[in-house]
């Protein structure tokens, strides 16, 4: 559905990073999905290969990290998993409850590369 | 995302990229670029300017989500003529194909752009923009975007409008809610509409669907109406002027709304976590 347009977004992102960076090419992309973002993981990782093709991230790995549902509830304020349509607090019941995690629709590395012989700044994560 | 930089961390996902998180690092120990960015930043920036754009005229902005058939544009009409000695109102239509949509609202005598989407199945920032530019606003007090009618791709876009409104017509099922917890967790107003066929309906529960959105975990309020028999159509327009009244007041203290969609970047904002927003790292294989 609006997979394709989300990747699209992705890799224009992408290549601002590398062009930020000076990269020659970019080796993996990581993204962080939730099953409340409203994307799919699978048509994402489907429509990748027809956007990424002819630019600096064409030979790029994909990968997709799956999030689960938190949530946290605000009557009891314990923490539980949770299912896309059933968000309550799995210990008291109630559905007064906030979400911590699982809409996520995150880019959240890239990793480059860059001629040998050119200095880099060097930054450990 | 939240309202100052758009990164899309929680509390719940901080870790993983954080120093010494599992997404530092790849798998053969190369130090990896940590972008920590929302995919849809783009349409967010834009999203922005719209709302910007619609706060300068003190407009109300609001986004009307559903399937199709389940009466937006029917809504619509009967909503303008109830407004109509009142409240000015425009409306930007979005559709795959043809003007009938804003046709129908112009024979009703408002502004209306529409936009036809070609293949696209939900409306984003940019399409809203390009119709903004067709739409003047002065004078304006409400206009209503009519999104496509899809219930799963427009929940995940923000047009930079300030609320949602969910439409669930009584003849598509009560557990629509459960069915499509994006769209319906985006809500922050549901209504259940051709109220007036439930006489021959037997399998539309309201209470059910109200039910299901609040195993959501959503406060959104649900409004029963019906745009033909204008049951429940005074309690829907009585919404729509204290949101509007709301926004003006929110206005004047240079503040503005979002919609439901984004409740996790007021918890980052508010809340004691923190956590490095936008961090650019690069680095070589080490040494």
């Amino acid at each position: 559905m609006h997979e394709l347009s989300v990747c699209q977004a992705l890799i224009a992102q992408v290549e601002a990073v590398a062009v930020q960076h000076g990269a020659t090419a970019v080796r993996s992309i990581r993204i962080c999905v939730g099953p409340l973002s409203g994307v799919d993981p699978d048509l994402l990782q489907r429509s990748y290969p027809l956007v990424r093709a002819g630019t600096v991230a064409d030979a790029a790995v994909l990968v997709i990290e799956r999030l689960p549902i938190r949530v946290r509830c605000e009557r009891c304020g314990l923490e539980s998993e949770a299912t896309p349509n059933r968000l309550i607090c799995t210990h008291c019941g109630d559905w007064h409850t906030r979400l911590l995690s699982g809409d996520e629709m995150l880019l959240a590395s890239v990793e480059l590369e860059a001629n040998d012989n050119r200095h880099v700044p060097t930054v450990w994560a | 995302m939240c309202d100052t930089c758009g990164c899309n961390i929680t509390p719940g996902n901080g870790h993983l990229v954080a120093s010494g998180g599992k997404l530092s690092r790849t798998a053969d120990g190369k130090a990896a670029v940590t972008i920590l960015r929302s995919l849809l930043d783009e349409n967010d920036l834009q999203a922005r300017h719209n709302r910007e754009h619609f706060d300068q005229h003190g407009v109300l902005a609001v986004n009307l989500m559903s399937s199709p058939g389940s009466g937006k544009t029917a809504l619509l009409e009967a909503t303008i003529d109830s407004l109509r000695n009142e409240l000015r109102v425009a409306v930007i239509e979005g559709d795959l194909e043809t003007e009938n949509d804003a046709q129908r609202v112009r024979a009703k005598g408002v502004p209306a752009v529409q936009i036809t989407t070609g293949s696209a199945c939900h409306l984003d920032a940019h399409m809203v923009h390009d119709a903004l530019h067709h739409l003047p606003l002065d004078g304006i007090d409400i206009v209503f975007i009519e999104n496509v009618g899809n219930l799963v791709c427009p929940a995940s876009f923000d047009l930079g409008h300030h609320r949602n409104v969910t439409l669930l017509s009584v003849t598509e099922g009560d557990d629509k809610p459960a069915k499509y917890p994006v769209m319906f967790r985006a809500a922050d107003l549901m209504l259940l509409t051709k109220i007036d066929l439930l006489a021959v309906l037997d399998d539309f529960d309201p209470q059910r669907a109200e039910a299901a959105l609040r195993n959501l975990a959503s406060e959104a309020p649900s409004i029963r109406l019906s745009a033909r028999s204008h049951m429940g159509l005074e309690t829907w327009t009585t919404w729509l002027r204290q949101e509007l009244h709301a926004q003006r007041q929110r206005l004047a203290q240079h503040n503005s709304a979002r919609p439901a969609i984004q409740p996790d970047g007021r918890l980052m904002h508010h809340g004691t976590t923190s956590l490095v927003h936008s961090k650019y790292v690069f680095s070589r294989a080490k040494p």
